[in-house]
């Protein structure tokens, strides 16, 4: 875990996929920039999960692909490609009497053959993760004893286990108190720093999307509206197009990012 | 940010599978106890040094008849069913996140009983062609489940009521078939709608013995999959579990496994069903919750057998007693669920 991220080019070309007969995504392309933390924003029924999904080999598109340096995912083997790419669901769930530590632990099985035993390079990534979240005190814990926030930070040591290059963090943060979510994008943005791992998260706090994103994609109905830097791409025309609200927009006086404050929807 | 060193990482992990891999030890130990039980106790007791020597083929007269033809049999059909039944419950409950979803609550054994008494009764065939009749009309009143029960975010609640209705209406026709075949003597028709060993022969440990094996064995061989989806499909697939194939490779292997059992012994009641929880409940967390459940089925058909010919002047077929322990489980459950439903509407 100490080496750093190999970087990939990951990313959707020309993507339609849904569920059954509609259509959520619509010929989609997505570049995701290596080594940056990029966030996805807007409205609910928008696709953001539904994109989410198709990069982590979910849901598979009815056109197009997803790509991973040039190949379709669907064709790289399940555990090689589960070493590349990593995911945190909406809504998993927590086997009964599971403890903290083996619940991380389980990160490690893209790494582990038939019969493998946990070797030392996995001890290590299960420590560090742990202690990367903050979870190392809670060990031998069973999970479902947790609260709601250290269970999340529980989860994310998951997946920080699994030693991927590129993460994909569907709404991590959501039911979470403020101290609770700024806690668990600082360890994200942490990651990212230290050994240049991808990124893609959803969130709904648009000014903490702000704040954390190194690139926004923003979208709307299916498809990708803006992307680019917050300073550059976060606009009240922007709020207006995606959100229909109509907003205005103040600098943060220590970052200089842009700040939004919402004022009316647009009927 | 505390640092944990790796020493205390494995020792906690370490822990948790030395006091599972203990509690295998136990009830393995436990089985080897009621296996003695089984054929040292019933209408005439042995010594173990008895039952020693006539299953070395040293005795003769009705001590060898009762041991050799009666209770081994008894031992090694009701142990093979009992690790059967106790296997695929636990595989059906964990792949379908739903203790009632046990292959003898939705009809799956059902399906396979009724096979049984449609070729034993009225076609007058037994043995493996018995068997792999059961195995087939398991599969086919699952398919039939599965298709009615449809796609989408209920499957697992749809799929359970429609197998109890299918159970009831498969019930309903082994009794049928059982007046039919005017064989409708209470001991043959507990049989086939509880499960018993009283009829069970030597010459039908073959057949069950090598399905057992192998199923059992892909399951076990799956059972690093089956613990990765318990985090949910999603975790699952993305820590590069093959979800649909594991899920199809159990569902066929637990099928057959359960179909096997029950065409031998009748769907004895309430082992597929009790087994898992039980097994959960001994060690919560642990990888080896699938082997413990085998042991577990093993110990409550060997229990409800020495329990149904030592303590009552009748003696019950098996199927008897072991439904008494699922009858108030299932209530426990159902008033648990009700209760989650509560909270969460």
């Amino acid at each position: 875990m100490s080496s750093l991220a190999i970087q990939h080019s990951f990313g959707a070309k020309n993507i339609s996929t849904g569920y059954e007969e509609k259509l959520i995504l619509k010929d989609l392309n997505m570049e995701i920039p290596a080594g940056k933390f990029s966030v996805i924003i807007g409205p609910n029924g928008c696709g953001k999960s539904t994109l989410l999904k198709s990069f982590a080999r979910l849901l598979q598109p009815k056109q197009g692909n997803v790509l991973l340096d040039g190949k379709s995912i669907y064709e790289l083997p399940t555990q090689l490609l589960a070493r590349h790419i990593g995911l945190l669901p909406q809504s998993p769930t927590v086997p009964a009497g599971i403890t903290v530590a083996d619940l991380v632990a389980r990160g490690r099985f893209p790494y582990q053959t038939m019969f493998g035993q946990l070797k030392k390079e996995d001890y290590e990534a299960i420590a560090m993760a742990m202690d990367a979240m903050g979870v190392s005190e809670l060990a031998d814990q069973p999970v479902d004893s947790l609260s709601g926030g250290q269970r999340q930070r529980v989860w994310i040591a998951l997946v920080l286990a699994q030693d991927t290059d590129i993460l994909l963090l569907d709404e991590p943060t959501t039911y979470l108190d403020i101290a609770y979510q700024v806690e668990i994008l600082d360890c994200l943005a942490a990651l990212n720093r230290m050994k240049q791992t991808t990124i893609v998260a959803i969130l709904h706090d648009i000014n903490l999307s702000i704040r954390y994103a190194d690139h926004i994609f923003a979208m709307k109905k299916g498809n990708l509206v803006a992307e680019g830097n917050p300073k550059e791409i976060i606009t009240p025309e922007l709020m207006r197009e995606i959100y229909g609200m109509e907003s205005t927009i103040l600098t943060d006086p220590q970052t200089g990012d842009p700040y939004v404050i919402p004022r009316s929807v647009v009927k | 940010m505390k640092h944990i060193a790796e020493e205390n990482l494995k020792q906690i992990l370490d822990r948790q599978n030395r006091r599972a891999t203990l509690c295998v030890i136990l009830l393995a130990v436990i089985v080897l106890l009621l296996g003695c039980g089984m054929l040292m106790f019933g209408n005439t007791n042995y010594s173990m040094a008895e039952v020693w020597s006539y299953l070395l083929g040293k005795g003769s007269g009705s001590g060898a008849y009762a041991i050799g033809s009666v209770r081994l049999p008894k031992l090694v059909v009701g142990g093979l069913a009992g690790f059967a039944f106790g296997v695929s419950g636990y595989t059906f409950q964990s792949l379908l996140r739903n203790p009632l979803a046990s292959p003898d609550i939705i009809g799956v054994t059902a399906g396979s009983s009724a096979a049984a008494v449609f070729c034993i009764l009225i076609l007058g065939i037994s043995g493996a062609v018995a068997s792999g009749f059961a195995v087939v009309a398991g599969l086919g009143v699952t398919g039939v489940i599965l298709l009615l029960s449809g796609r989408g975010k209920a499957f697992g609640s749809r799929m359970i009521l429609i197998g109890i209705g299918f159970q009831a209406m498969l019930n309903a026709l082994i009794s049928w078939m059982l007046l039919k075949g005017s064989e409708y003597d209470v001991g043959t028709a507990l049989r086939w709608l509880r499960g018993s060993l009283n009829s069970v022969q030597m010459s039908d440990v073959p057949v069950t013995l090598v399905v057992t094996v192998i199923t059992a064995g892909l399951l076990f061989y799956c059972n690093r999959y089956l613990q990765m989806m318990q985090l949910g499909d999603e975790y699952a697939t993305a820590l590069g579990v093959p979800i649909q194939e594991t899920r199809i490779c159990c569902l066929l292997a637990a099928l057959i496994l359960s179909a096997t059992a029950t065409s031998v012994t009748g769907p004895i009641a309430s082992v597929a069903f009790l087994s898992g929880p039980i097994a959960g409940r001994i060690a919560p967390g642990s990888r080896k919750t699938m082997a413990l459940s085998g042991l577990v089925g093993v110990i409550l058909v060997y229990g409800a057998e020495l329990v149904s010919k030592n303590v009552f002047s009748t003696s019950y077929p098996v199927g008897v007693i072991t439904g008494l322990l699922g009858a108030p489980y299932l209530l426990l459950l159902l008033l648990n669920l009700n209760k989650k439903g509560e909270k969460s509407a």
